[in-house]
C-alpha cells in the first residue's frame, strides 16, 4: 500500500523534530476567491490544511468558527464550491494534504458515495466528521479507506479507556485529541502540562507509531510552543478570528493570516 | 416494513444504535458520548426504581397538579354542530403548560446524578419557565438559552424565568429562534458536561433526550385514559386525539397510552405550524414532506436546502417554530399510525378567537393550531365522534402578539 500524503506530512515534520502544523479555515470565508488565496499562502508554512465545509447548525463549534461559517454561507458558498476550492488549491505545486471537516448532514444530503467519489476526484486526503462518533462511523470510515481517504477519529477527555481502545483499533493514520471539554476556540482551561499528560497516556494506548495523534481546541500562538512534543497541533479559531478582524479593519485577510501561520510555524520549529 | 410493536413502549422500540426505524440516533460530538451514555444508564435505572417513581408521582400530583381537567366544550360543539369537542386542559398544570413534566423529571434526575446546575433551551419560553420553576423547587442553578427573537415576543415567560432566579442567555446566531437556542445549549453542555445537566425541551435531540421527554409527558395520556373511561364508561368507538406538533412532546405524551388501539378507533392527528398564509416558510416538515436530515443529534424530517443547511422557519407560535420534529413523530408518520397536517398563522388566530368566544378556555397559539383542525373537521363528523384537543398551553404568554394581531 502506498503511504498517504497525510502520513508523509507527519514523517516530514518528525524528521524536522517538530509537530506538524495543521490549520483550519472555512471554505468560502470570506469569499470563495479569498479563501483559496488564503490556502495558497498558508500552504507555505502549514503541513496539513483542514478545510471546513460550513454548516448553519454547528453544535460543536465556538463563536469564531460559527462566525466564519455564517459568513461563508451568507456569501452563497455551496458544497460544489467547497470541492472547487479544494480542486483549485490542489493545482498549486506547493499544496498540502487536505482534510475536509464538517457535519454529517451535509455529507448525507450530498450522498455518502457521491461525496467520497468527489473527495477523491478533487484530491481530499482526509475527513473529520464532527457529529459522527464511533461506532456510528464504522461503515463510513471503511468507505473512506476504500477511497484512500483517511477518516480521522476524535478522542476527548471524556472518552473512557475501553472506548478509546476500540476507537483506536478502528482508526486510520491520524487521530485527533480534543484538548479539553469545550467547543472550538475557547480559552485553554486546562494547563498544557495536563493536556500533554493525557496525550502521552493515549499515545501509549495507540502504540502504533504510524498512527499520528494531533491536539486541537484552544491552541493559539500564545500556547502552541507548549505542545512541541506532540505529533501535530491544530489551530483554527484563532485564524478565523484573524479573518474577522481583518475584514473589520479593512485589511487584507490573506496577508494577515499568512503572517500568523508563519509565526505559528516559527514557534514550533 | 417497520411496525409498532405491541408489547413495548414506543420510546423503547429503538435499535441498539438509538434509531426508531430511520429516525433518531446519536449524532453528537465525541465529548458528549460519555455524558449521554451516563444519562441513559441512570435513566434506565431510575425508571425501574420504585422510590424514584413514587417521588415523580408525588410531585406530579402535589406540585404539578395532576390530573389536569378533562372537559366538554359544550358551546363550541353546539356551534359547530358535528362531533363532540372535548379538551384536555393541560394548561391547568402548574406553570401553564405540559413542559412542566419533562422539566420536573430532568431536575429529579439531575439531583440523583449529583449535578448542581441545569441548562435548557426554550422557544415559547414555556420549557424555560418550567425548568426554572423545577430548578428552584429542587435547588438547582439554572441557565436558559433562548433566541433573541423569542425573548422579545414571549416576554411574560421571560419575566417568570428571571423571577425564578434563572439566567436567560440570549442567542443571536442564525434565525435567533428555538433552533439556535438548542444548538447553543448543546454547545454549552459540551463545555460543561461534568458539572451540568442538560434538559432538552422537547422530544428531540440525541436518543436519550427523546426518551426521557416522551416518558415524562406520557403522564398526560395516563390521566386521560382514566378520565375517558370514567366519562364514557369505555373507550369511545370513534375517537380523535388532536394535538399541535412542534418538537412533538405534548402530542407524544397525549397519544402514548393509546398507541396500541386500532387507528380506525382512535385516530391521532398532529397539527404543525403552517406559518403565515402568504409565506413560503413554515415549521411543518411532516406535512410538507421535508427530507430526512440530521438536526441536533438526531435523524428526522427537517426543513433544509439541497446542500443540507437547515432552513429558517416562520410561525406566529414560538413553541412550534422549529425546522425539525421528533424522531418519534417521523416514525409515527412512516408507519401511518398518526396523520399530520398544518394550520396557518391566520387559521390558528381564528381558532383562538372562536374558542375564547364560546368557551371559558384560553389556549395559547400552539394548541390554537390544534383547535383550528378540530374546528375544520368537527362539522363533517357524526355526533358520536369524540374529538379531544390537548389544550397544552395557556395564552397568557401570547398577550402581546394577540393584542397586536387581534386588538385584544
Amino acid at each position: 500500500m502506498t503511504i498517504s500524503p497525510i502520513s508523509l506530512a507527519f514523517e516530514k515534520s518528525k524528521k524536522e523534530r517538530r509537530p506538524a502544523l495543521l490549520t483550519y479555515t472555512v471554505a468560502g470565508d470570506n469569499t470563495k476567491k479569498k479563501s483559496l488565496e488564503i490556502l495558497n499562502s498558508i500552504s507555505n508554512y502549514a503541513d496539513i490544511c483542514e478545510i471546513g465545509f460550513p454548516h448553519n447548525t454547528p453544535i460543536a463549534d465556538g463563536g469564531q468558527i460559527q462566525t466564519a461559517s455564517y459568513r461563508a454561507i451568507k456569501n452563497g458558498i455551496k458544497m460544489r464550491d467547497v470541492f472547487q476550492i479544494v480542486k483549485e488549491f490542489k493545482k498549486n505545486k506547493n499544496a498540502k494534504p487536505v482534510i475536509l471537516m464538517g457535519y454529517y448532514n451535509m455529507i448525507c444530503q450530498y450522498g455518502q458515495n457521491k461525496f467520497l467519489k468527489k473527495c477523491k476526484q478533487v484530491g481530499v486526503n482526509g475527513l473529520i466528521v464532527v457529529d459522527l462518533p464511533w461506532p456510528d462511523n464504522i461503515n463510513f470510515a471503511k468507505k473512506c479507506r476504500k477511497n484512500s481517504i483517511s477518516f480521522v477519529q476524535l478522542l476527548s477527555p471524556t472518552t473512557s479507556k475501553a472506548r478509546m481502545k476500540k476507537i483506536i483499533s478502528n482508526s486510520h493514520d491520524m487521530l485527533y485529541y480534543i484538548s479539553m471539554l469545550s467547543t472550538t476556540g475557547e480559552k485553554l482551561k486546562v494547563s498544557p502540562r495536563n493536556i500533554l499528560k493525557n496525550y502521552v497516556k493515549i499515545k501509549k494506548i495507540i502504540k502504533n507509531r504510524k498512527k499520528n495523534l494531533v491536539i486541537g481546541f484552544g491552541i493559539t500562538s500564545k500556547n502552541i510552543s507548549s505542545f512541541k512534543s506532540s505529533d501535530g497541533c491544530v489551530v483554527g479559531s484563532e485564524i478565523c478570528k484573524k479573518i474577522s478582524k481583518s475584514i473589520k479593519n479593512r485589511q487584507n485577510p490573506v496577508t494577515n493570516v499568512s503572517n500568523m501561520v508563519k509565526s505559528l510555524k516559527s514557534k514550533i520549529a | 416494513m417497520i411496525k409498532i410493536k405491541k408489547n413495548k413502549l414506543l420510546i423503547d422500540q429503538h435499535d441498539k444504535n438509538g434509531f426508531w426505524g430511520k429516525f433518531g440516533g446519536n449524532f453528537i460530538p465525541e465529548t458528549l458520548k460519555k455524558p449521554v451514555e451516563d444519562l441513559a444508564i441512570l435513566f434506565e435505572k431510575l425508571r425501574k426504581d420504585k422510590k424514584f417513581i413514587r417521588e415523580r408521582d408525588y410531585y406530579f400530583k402535589n406540585w404539578v397538579g395532576s390530573p389536569t381537567p378533562f372537559v366538554k366544550l359544550e358551546n363550541l360543539t353546539a356551534h359547530l354542530g358535528g362531533a363532540q369537542i372535548w379538551a384536555k386542559v393541560v394548561s391547568e398544570a402548574n406553570g401553564g403548560a405540559h413542559k412542566i413534566y419533562n422539566a420536573t423529571v430532568h431536575s429529579l434526575i439531575a439531583k440523583r446524578a449529583g449535578k448542581k446546575y441545569i441548562v435548557g433551551d426554550t422557544g415559547a419560553g414555556y420549557a424555560g419557565k418550567m425548568l426554572s420553576m423545577a430548578a428552584k423547587k429542587f435547588g438547582l442553578k439554572c441557565k436558559i438559552f433562548m433566541g433573541a427573537k423569542d425573548i422579545k415576543r414571549q416576554k411574560p415567560n421571560c419575566d417568570a424565568m428571571r423571577k425564578n432566579g434563572a439566567e436567560i442567555v440570549p442567542v443571536y446566531t442564525g434565525s435567533q429562534t428555538l433552533v439556535d437556542a438548542v444548538s447553543e445549549c448543546m454547545r454549552y453542555w459540551v463545555s460543561n458536561c461534568l458539572t451540568t445537566s442538560m434538559c432538552v425541551g422537547s422530544t428531540v435531540g440525541p436518543n436519550i433526550f427523546v426518551k426521557i421527554c416522551g416518558w415524562s409527558t406520557s403522564q398526560i395520556s395516563r390521566e386521560l385514559i382514566l378520565q375517558i373511561k370514567e366519562e364514557f364508561g369505555e373507550i369511545p368507538k370513534k375517537l380523535k386525539l388532536i394535538n399541535c406538533v412542534g418538537g412533538g412532546s405534548s402530542s407524544f405524551g397525549f397519544w402514548n397510552e393509546f398507541m396500541h388501539y386500532n387507528k380506525k378507533q382512535i385516530e391521532f392527528i398532529g397539527v404543525e405550524a403552517g406559518g403565515p398564509k402568504k409565506s413560503k416558510r413554515h415549521a411543518a416538515p411532516l406535512t410538507y414532506g421535508s427530507k430526512i436530515g440530521i438536526l441536533h443529534g438526531a435523524a428526522q424530517y427537517v426543513n433544509q436546502n439541497t446542500d443540507g443547511q437547515i432552513e429558517e422557519t416562520e410561525s406566529i407560535s414560538a413553541g412550534l417554530d422549529y425546522p425539525g420534529v421528533s424522531p418519534l413523530h417521523c416514525f409515527l408518520k412512516d408507519v401511518k399510525r398518526a396523520r399530520y397536517t398544518a394550520a396557518t398563522d391566520e387559521e390558528a388566530l381564528k381558532a383562538y378567537q372562536l374558542v375564547t368566544k364560546y368557551e371559558n378556555l384560553n389556549p395559547s397559539l400552539e394548541p390554537s393550531h390544534a383547535f383550528a383542525e378540530a374546528i375544520k373537521i368537527a362539522p363533517k363528523l357524526s355526533k358520536d365522534t369524540i374529538i379531544i384537543v390537548n389544550s397544552c398551553g395557556d395564552a397568557q404568554k401570547d398577550r402581546d402578539i394577540l393584542r397586536k394581531r387581534l386588538g385584544k
